[in-house]
């Protein structure tokens, strides 16, 4: 019988009921006394020079309180990258200063170069309507095309950078004279030129932010949406406003989904924080959806050139990659990362491929800035690798069950050192490849291929075997990449006196389900009820300092730092109890929520022990203290490597080039499940993400920098009746080595493992149809993309 | 949004003066206007709503065919049209989501003459009859481009009058974000011919194929479709198709249209 309680069991998601019943509390939700709006005023221009912004008829407007410019903030700091990358030459990558109002230029449609604070968000949108047509902004051609951008070196988006070039890396270095050569005396080489295109997050909750200066104290509160309050504490007030951390306490309370677009700081929690310095009231904005599309961090935007060298059947040589990464017109904070530690390392894929180079060229363009978006490089860099593999195969007319199935890592060589740095620390790829094609069926297919033919359908499927590095990860081996964070996280479990317990946690939970899964664990862990445990985040001023939630890490890292601190309670408790029995701490064993005497029936419950910590009435306090709370920080030794294999079939109508998915198979290796409930709602998400990727969510910006696709007009985002319904299996499990619970985090797989099999799966389709002339279609593979591919 | 006056005449005749006033503007169900006024992009006066005229209500089948009020919601269409007009109710039922259909009217759809709405080619296929408020207008000199239709200054559009034909179907491919028509084929088979109307695909709006009507008025089968060919010229290009693709669509939907008129 399934568990129902504690690690394994699916409990019900407990944050649920809130979100369900609209008892959300939300950062828009908050009403404050004296409250005030503001309204940024945004550049309608791609590209342009503001050569003056007269403000004297918006200040005189009703209700006008405030305005900000760029000049008010140029002798503060920008808004910093978190990564440094060099160049192959060895020199570092270009940063321009990232203001928090656009100061001297404007560099992508929606670049904010004013702000408006105002009584009420009415007069604020009327008195920024008013200074935007006072601005004088002389618009300079826009830069947008990666290709040109480097190649034009007369046309800048930051004066000091002539080729628009942020840096020039390579992957690794050394490996390139090997690669080379073995591309030399290659018997086949696989070409393939493709587009990772550029999403927008679309997080259902816009960003928004309040501001709140107490004159009385000098406290500053930023309530805010994002992913990880303590890195937004220490960018806003370290880096950009100089306000001492222990002044500003930033809360980010119910967040209604991040996907990585609020990982980073804004400029807009800078703006509203000085503001209410300024005016000694609260401040807010909330981004209108418009705002979420031209300024929300956007994800992908590689083009990429990829080589595969093999052997005539299908075994994996050598791996080449020319990338371009688009950055957009300011480095986000984790920007330079993503193209290049979360993408170049991953190129090897789950295969035994000798010699791998890699080399992206990251660009800066008159567009939103570029960042982690769900998965963050490892979908480029399994997309770039999966598509080539499938068309090595057809090149060679192989299998491709087969040919993965002979390059796949063999489950006797973890741990496995790749070319590109990573060590992969234990895996079983075969186990799910086999399990996938159990449980897609895959000998039916030619049934099911027969039966839509007879609807006058093309079917196809589409394999695609990945594997990630996630738990955002280990700060000895980030820092010597370039990183200038330390990615560890930290977790306090406070005993109460009575028994229940409150836990505070560095990561963050924005939908993922930490508020049950945590619970789950310290459940197991200390044998008492789900319901006895409070997981508190979010708040700075309660929680230690974390990292947050992104790349699939809270589990893997916070949840082992909460293991460790639950580790020090039961410690702790059996000094308790030695004490309270009267025997050795070395006698004394916790099991099932109670602390007894070893071969006695002596025993004290966790409650008991509890009490007892805060009424220490006869503790010999020399060497027992009261109180039973306990911190832990725990930095992993390694990345986690959770991998997988997914199946997709399509069905695609010749005559219109409309792609249905008529089913989608993932067997994935988590690692030890927590929830086996959530992890599967993750996995459906995050396919729901790729199909979105893969068949529909296209960012267009045209050649003079204008959002084409800047609403739900044109952005299509995949609903419920474009995904099937998904069979998700996750019991292959090699258990992480190096985690205390095992685990290896699940919230990106889906997003990065679909694309590819959705797109294999529709050239299958089409040369299944006898279109065996289409190579390759870029995503979003459109209905006219693919009937434009059948009849080009 | 802009500020504005809300009135709710309970008459055609206190509507139109209501809109006499300087910058008053018609407010059906408004799922075309009021995104435009959050925006910022209109800033009107006064709103005059439609919706509560109860001569601008419900269908019904007389002898003329089957009359629908202007302000009577697509949910309502989709409902009430189902037992006579089925195509044409499924054309309502197929707009939008739940919740447009139960704001958006039919009147508001024509009035406004999106080039990628429904409406347009249900009114347009079934040789309807537009009623306003002054006239009846046919519906080949009612749509009149983009945006444009015959309508004056104002006239509103207070119902529409649809010949019932023998069979019909309605066969929208959707534009993938908006799922408005990225094309859609309206045909319907009359004792005395064919209409083709086709809508989503020109920069003119809705329109008829003639060349389709003329081959299916003879022969009322897929196959008469099949010879002919559908110029590009004319036709709307942008993100989600291209005037060539969407040439293909008119002629694909339009089959298939025929093969699922009944």
């Amino acid at each position: 019988m399934p568990k129902d309680h504690g690690i394994g069991a699916s409990s019900k998601r407990r944050e649920d009921v809130r979100f369900l019943s609209g008892r959300g509390v939300y950062t828009d939700d908050m009403a404050l006394h004296g409250q005030t709006y503001a309204v940024f005023v945004r550049s309608n221009v791609a590209h342009g020079r503001i050569k003056s912004i007269n403000t004297a008829n918006a200040a005189k407007m009703p209700g006008v309180l405030a305005i900000f410019t760029g000049e008010d903030f140029k002798d503060v700091g920008g808004n910093p990258a978190g990564w440094l990358i060099n160049s192959r030459d060895g020199t570092p990558m270009r940063e321009p200063k990232r203001p928090v109002l656009a100061h001297g230029k404007v560099r992508h449609v929606g670049d904010a170069y004013a702000a408006v604070i105002a009584e009420t968000y009415n007069e604020a949108k009327d008195a920024a309507q008013q200074l935007a047509d006072d601005s004088d902004i002389e618009e300079l051609p826009a830069i947008v095309d990666m290709k040109k951008a480097v190649a034009d070196a007369s046309n800048r988006v930051h004066d000091e950078i002539p080729d628009n070039l942020c840096f020039d890396w390579g992957w690794i270095e050394d490996n390139r004279a090997a690669v080379d050569a073995a591309f030399k005396s290659a018997p086949h080489i696989t070409t393939l030129e493709l587009v990772n295109n550029r999403l927008v997050p679309n997080a259902m909750e816009p960003r928004s932010s309040i501001g709140e200066y107490f004159p009385g104290t000098g406290d500053y509160k930023l309530t805010t949406t994002s992913q990880n309050p303590h890195l937004t504490r220490l960018l806003v007030a370290a880096f950009v406003l100089g306000i001492p951390e222990n002044k500003l306490t930033v809360v980010a309370p119910d967040v209604g989904g991040g996907f990585g677009s609020k990982i980073y700081h804004y400029g807009e929690e800078a703006l509203v924080l000085a503001a209410s310095r300024k005016l000694g009231r609260p401040v807010r904005w909330t981004a209108e959806r418009t705002e979420s599309f031209l300024t929300d961090a956007h994800g992908r935007d590689h083009v990429t050139k990829i080589e595969m060298a093999s052997t005539k059947d299908g075994e994996i040589l050598a791996i080449r990659t020319e990338t371009l990464a688009n950055v957009g017109a300011y480095l986000s904070n984790f920007s330079t990362a993503t193209p290049t530690f979360l993408h170049g390392t991953l190129m090897a894929g789950p295969y035994k491929v000798p010699h791998v180079y890699v080399n992206v060229k990251t660009v800066f363009t008159n567009t939103a800035p570029v960042d982690a978006y769900r998965g963050a490089g490892r979908p480029e860099a399994t997309f770039s690798i999966e598509r080539i593999v499938d068309k090595m195969c057809r090149e060679l007319n192989l299998d491709p069950f087969e040919v993965r199935r002979k390059n796949l890592i063999q489950p006797d060589q973890f741990p496995y050192t790749t070319p590109v740095g990573l060590v992969y620390d234990t895996g079983n790829y075969q186990a799910t490849l086999d399990k996938l094609i159990e449980l897609a069926d895959v000998a039916g297919f030619d049934k099911r291929a027969a039966a839509s033919k007879a609807k006058g359908k093309l079917r196809g499927m589409g394999l695609s075997t990945w594997i990630e590095a996630c738990g955002i990860a280990p700060s000895n081996l980030v820092g010597v990449l370039g990183s200038r964070v330390g990615l560890y996280d930290a977790a306090t479990v406070r005993v109460n006196a009575t028994g229940n317990i409150s836990v505070m946690t560095g990561a963050h939970s924005h939908g993922q389900g930490h508020e049950t899964v945590f619970a789950q664990v310290v459940a197991e862990k200390l044998g008492i009820p789900e319901s006895s445990i409070e997981i508190v985040h979010g708040d700075t001023s309660k929680i230690p300092f974390g990292m947050g939630s992104y790349g699939s890490r809270s589990l893997a890292v916070c949840g082992s730092a909460m293991s460790k601190a639950v580790d020090k309670i039961i410690a702790k408790g059996k000094k308790i109890a030695a004490h309270m029995l009267e025997a050795s701490e070395n006698d004394i064993v916790f099991a099932d929520g109670k602390f007894s005497v070893a071969g006695t029936d002596k025993a004290k419950s966790f409650g008991e022990i509890a009490f007892s910590a805060y009424v220490p009435h006869n503790y010999p306090l020399e060497t027992l203290e009261p109180g039973l709370e306990e911190t832990a920080f725990y930095d992993p030794a390694n990345f986690t490597y959770p991998a997988g294999a997914y199946l997709c079939e399509v069905e695609v109508d010749p005559e219109t080039g409309k792609v249905d998915i008529a089913s989608f198979t993932c067997a994935d290796d988590f690692g030890h499940v927590m929830n086996p409930m959530i992890v599967e709602g993750q996995v459906h998400g995050g396919v729901g993400q790729g199909i979105g990727q893969a068949l529909l969510e296209n960012t267009s910006y045209d050649e003079n920098g204008q959002l084409l696709t800047a609403s739900y007009m044109d952005y299509a985002m995949p609903r419920a009746d474009d995904v099937p319904f998904y069979t998700v299996d996750h019991s292959c499990i090699t258990p992480c080595t190096h985690n205390p619970l095992g685990v290896k985090g699940c919230g990106e797989a889906g997003a990065i493992g679909s694309p590819p099999a959705v797109v294999n799966a529709v050239i299958d389709a089409l040369h299944r149809g006898g279109h065996s002339h289409v190579k390759h279609i870029d995503m979003p593979v459109s209905p006219a993309r693919v009937w434009s591919a059948i009849n080009g | 949004m802009h500020n504005f006056d809300f009135v709710k005449p309970s008459s055609i005749a206190e509507a139109v003066k209501a809109l006499s006033t300087e910058g008053a503007q018609a407010l059906s169900g408004g799922q075309t206007l009021t995104p435009t006024l959050k925006q910022r992009l209109a800033a009107p006066t006064v709103l005059v709503s439609l919706t509560g005229i109860a001569e601008m209500q419900g269908v019904c089948l007389g002898s003329d065919g089957l009359s629908i009020g202007a302000a009577t919601t697509h949910a309502t269409v989709a409902k009430e049209a189902a037992a006579h007009y089925p195509a044409l109710a499924a054309l309502a039922g197929g707009i939008g989501d739940p919740a447009v259909r139960n704001r958006g009217t039919i009147g508001g759809s024509i009035a406004n003459n999106d080039p990628a709405a429904c409406y347009p080619a249900g009114v347009l296929g079934s040789g309807a009859t537009v009623v306003t408020n002054r006239r009846k207008i046919a519906a080949d000199d009612y749509f009149q481009g983009m945006f444009t239709t015959a309508l004056e200054e104002g006239e509103i559009v207070t119902g529409v009058t649809f010949p019932v034909p023998q069979k019909a179907a309605y066969v929208k491919f959707n534009q993938p974000a908006s799922r408005f028509a990225l094309t859609a084929v309206f045909v319907a088979k009359f004792a005395d011919g064919v209409r083709v109307a086709v809508t989503g695909a020109s920069n003119n709006g809705v329109f008829r194929w003639s060349a389709a009507e003329t081959a299916l008025s003879g022969n009322f089968s897929a196959a008469a479709v099949e010879g002919l060919t559908v110029s590009s010229d004319g036709l709307i290009g942008d993100l989600h198709g291209t005037p060539a693709y969407r040439a293909n669509l008119i002629k694909v939907l339009t089959k298939r249209a025929v093969a699922a008129a009944h």
